[in-house]
């Protein structure tokens, strides 16, 4: 342990932390601006200075090591000069556009300007002037609000392992950017809105599709339906300032019926019936001398990484749509016979925790109802922000039930938003379907936790099903490059895009930091405990679609609707001739 | 020596830039000698040399054009014989870099950061190069200073580089 005396407090932490922590650990508070725990440690942005005695100049806390008897202040007025300094030069580089930016309220910088009470910039500096790239589905760049900070490039770089982004020239000109200032769209960038998740400004923000839904409820003509993602329901209330790990399902139901949706259906009844063709698909693989490992298919995010970087293991995905797509899919086929609406009349909206999910939804493949299946896709964030703009108080709805048929569901299917929970209900089904038996404990604990890379292999009768679980594209590789070497011995394999799973997806309430995903995991494992049924092949909605509709498992029309095929990409521009 | 622009690998230039890459194929910490080599052989880097330089390394294009960008010594542009370099330091500007900046393009036809088609000069814009006394001041080639300019000697000087 070292001593230390932090504003005249005595401080006694563990060797090798930082002042910063030390400080944490005592309930003291130092601004941090470039910092982002565990990711982004460079000690670029110097807001959080602290004076050391015997030190010659003022120190970034953020990066610097306690030692045994050091004298720390936190406040004194020159270190409140120091960092008001430090912000004044940024905000002299920065739009004034608070009133106009999607972070407003939310975000970082503003944030300090307020507390340290900032009332001029004494610098008329030369304003940087970028053009905003709005080319991806999914986000926009705004490099104007930009303060380089770099957490985008370490999440991008260090956790995703994709370095879609990087920091261009020095000083005055410096630009985070994809190289030669290219256009995200165009890049091996695979829009999983990791960056937006923890970019402290405006800089890196979703791309904004609530004007199409407000303008598709005003439709008279559209019979508007929306599917709500396994992890939306624990994470809406943050929106609304409730604690991280409150459940929202009945409030959120309501409010989206309020908000004029015809009907309100649930992701998690298509994760039901992503279990049975994708259990039944990892049957076939194993007996009929199939590609294995089978590799999960849900999160576009990591198809389109291993569309980019990995296309000679194409062959290992589960060729299954993810739920989003299925479900898409089926309410312009199954649902309007069912109901007897003509499909183009169909406007189908999706709740997302997740931005990767907009571009999904315009991938060429997701046409299979003869419309676009999916029309449009929200993030919590922005459900939240209709939720705000109807004046709508979702604390004080009563409880309300998703509509039937496809907004019936099981636990299995809420199990998809936390990391392992796809496998865990695969497990759940696949065991019973192929022994006949009764599980006798449905929880399989291995499965869950944010854990990297997981690992277990469990008795499915006389067959030892090996499995691996990663989350974080960054695990992924680990486990790709296994099966590129001919190491891995598994049978299947899940893969999330981001830490922790979709509770963590780039579309997620900001702030999600590593404490704010374990609570909202928590809740996904309560949620499947509150339900009546918790195992997917026991849905009576997806029997009765099976029953009305889609005949079998991996039949006819199931593979027409129901599952997809991927594309080579290059993660370099073309080169052309 | 032309260059295809595509890197299509058909041309002598491809060739011999996949020589240098070779020399560190899948090795990422190469890129910095790499680079360099690169550069010798063509004289700037564009993108597809920095295409073709990323995928032989097995690094990300933002890697490598984060590294090109930040040392001065590596360059997008192809770079003339001579390089112009304006002094826009404090004194400079206050004693008129920017009408220097304005003769040279009208004589050469290029802004700062471009290259005569003829590959003559580069004229590029830096801070105080230490000769404030000779207010308004340019140095060609890293060592000829020419002070105190007046638009009007300006053709004149540029006459002596070849
Ligand atoms: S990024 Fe923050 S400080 Fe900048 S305009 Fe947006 S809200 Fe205001
Ligand atoms: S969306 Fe994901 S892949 Fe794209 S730049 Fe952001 S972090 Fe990187
Ligand atoms: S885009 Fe956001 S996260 Fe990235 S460097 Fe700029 S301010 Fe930081
Ligand atoms: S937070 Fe410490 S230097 Fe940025
Ligand atoms: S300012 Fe130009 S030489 Fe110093």
């Amino acid at each position: 342990m070292i001593n230390l005396t932090i504003d005249n407090r005595k401080v006694a932490v563990e060797e090798g932390s930082t002042i910063l922590e030390a400080a944490k650990s005592v309930g003291i508070n130092i601004p941090t601006l470039c910092y982002l725990k565990d990711i982004n440690v460079i000690g670029a942005c110097r807001i959080c200075l602290v004076d050391v005695k015997g030190a010659r100049t003022f120190i970034p806390s953020c990066v610097a090591p306690v030692s045994e008897g050091m004298v720390v202040n936190t406040h004194t007025p020159n270190l409140i000069k120091a960092r008001k300094l430090v912000l004044e030069l940024i905000l002299s580089d920065h739009p004034m556009e608070c009133l106009t930016c999607k972070r407003n309220g939310n975000c970082e910088l503003q944030k300090l300007a307020e507390e340290f009470g900032l009332s001029e910039i004494r610098f008329e500096g030369a304003k940087t002037e970028y053009p905003i790239d709005d080319s991806s589905p999914a986000l926009i760049r705004d490099p104007r609000k930009c303060i380089l900070c770099r957490r985008c490039i370490s999440v991008c770089t260090n956790i995703q392992s994709v370095q879609a982004l990087t920091v261009e020239n020095r000083g005055f000109n410096s630009l985070v950017a994809p190289a030669f200032n290219e256009k995200l769209a165009n890049m091996e960038c695979v829009q999983c809105g990791q960056c937006s998740l923890v970019c402290p400004t405006g800089a890196i923000v979703e791309q904004d599709d609530t004007d199409k839904v407000w303008a598709a409820l005003a439709d008279p003509k559209k019979h508007v339906v929306v599917q709500t993602a396994p992890a939306t329901r624990v994470q809406i209330g943050e929106t609304i300032g409730a604690e991280p790990g409150t459940i929202a399902t009945g409030q959120m139901v309501a409010g989206l019926r309020s908000l004029g949706f015809d009907k309100v259906f649930d992701t998690d009844f298509s994760a039901d019936l992503t279990i049975l063709e994708e259990g039944n698909e990892l049957l076939q693989r194993v007996t009929t001398g199939g590609v294995l490992p089978m590799i999960t298919s849900c999160s576009p995010g990591w198809i389109k990484f291993i569309e980019h970087f990995y296309p000679d293991l194409l062959p290992h995905l589960s060729t299954c749509k993810s739920p989003q797509q299925m479900f898409g899919a089926l309410a312009k086929t199954y649902y309007a016979q069912k109901e007897g609406i003509d499909p183009k009349d169909i406007y189908s909206v999706s709740i997302m925790p997740c931005t990767a999910k907009k571009y999904e939804c315009q991938r060429p493949e997701m046409f299979s109802s003869g419309y676009q299946d999916v029309d449009v896709v929200l993030t919590t964030r922005e459900l939240g922000r209709m939720f705000k703009q109807s004046g709508m108080s979702m604390t004080n709805l009563p409880e309300e039930e998703y509509d039937a048929p496809l907004g019936i569901s099981t636990g299995a299917g809420e199990l998809f938003g936390a990391s392992g929970g796809v496998m865990e209900a695969a497990l759940r089904t696949v065991y019973e379907v192929v022994t006949g038996k009764e599980l006798e404990d449905i929880n399989f604990t291995a499965c869950r936790g944010i854990t990297g890379v997981k690992e277990a292999t469990v008795n499915v009768g006389d067959l030892p099903v090996s499995v691996a679980i990663t989350n974080g594209l960054g695990n992924a590789r680990k486990v790709l490059d296994k099966i590129r070497a001919g190491e891995a011995g598994y049978h299947f394999i899940e893969v999330m895009c981001c830490p922790g799973g979709c509770i963590g997806g780039g579309g997620s309430p900001i702030p999600t930091n590593l404490d704010v995903r374990l609570k909202r995991i928590d809740a996904v494992y309560t949620e499947d405990e509150r339900m009546v049924l918790r195992k997917s092949h026991q849905n009576p909605a997806v029997q009765d679609l099976y029953a009305e509709f889609l005949e079998k498992p991996l039949g006819h029309k199931s593979h027409e609707l129901l599952h997809t095929h991927y594309t080579e990409r290059d993660h370099y521009p073309k080169e052309e001739c | 020596m032309v260059a295809c622009t595509c890197g299509c690998g058909e041309d002598e230039l491809t060739k011999q830039l996949d020589k240098v890459i070779d020399e560190y194929r899948g090795q990422p910490s190469g890129l910095i000698q790499v680079l360099t080599k690169a550069q010798n052989l063509i004289g700037y880097l564009p993108l597809w040399v920095q295409t073709r330089i990323a995928k032989g390394l097995g690094v990300s294009l933002q890697e490598v054009y984060g590294v090109v960008t930040f040392y001065a010594f590596f360059s997008l542009i192809p770079r003339g014989r001579h390089k112009i370099a304006v002094c826009a330091g404090t004194a400079c500007y206050v004693k008129g870099s920017k009408t220097v900046l304005k003769t040279l393009r009208e004589v050469l036809g290029v802004k700062e950061g471009q290259t005569t088609p003829d590959s003559r000069f580069t004229v590029e814009v830096v801070r105080c190069i230490g000769a404030c006394g000779l207010a308004p001041a340019m140095i060609i080639d890293g060592k000829d200073v020419h002070g105190r300019l007046e638009p009007e000697q300006i053709p004149g000087i540029l006459e002596q580089y070849a």
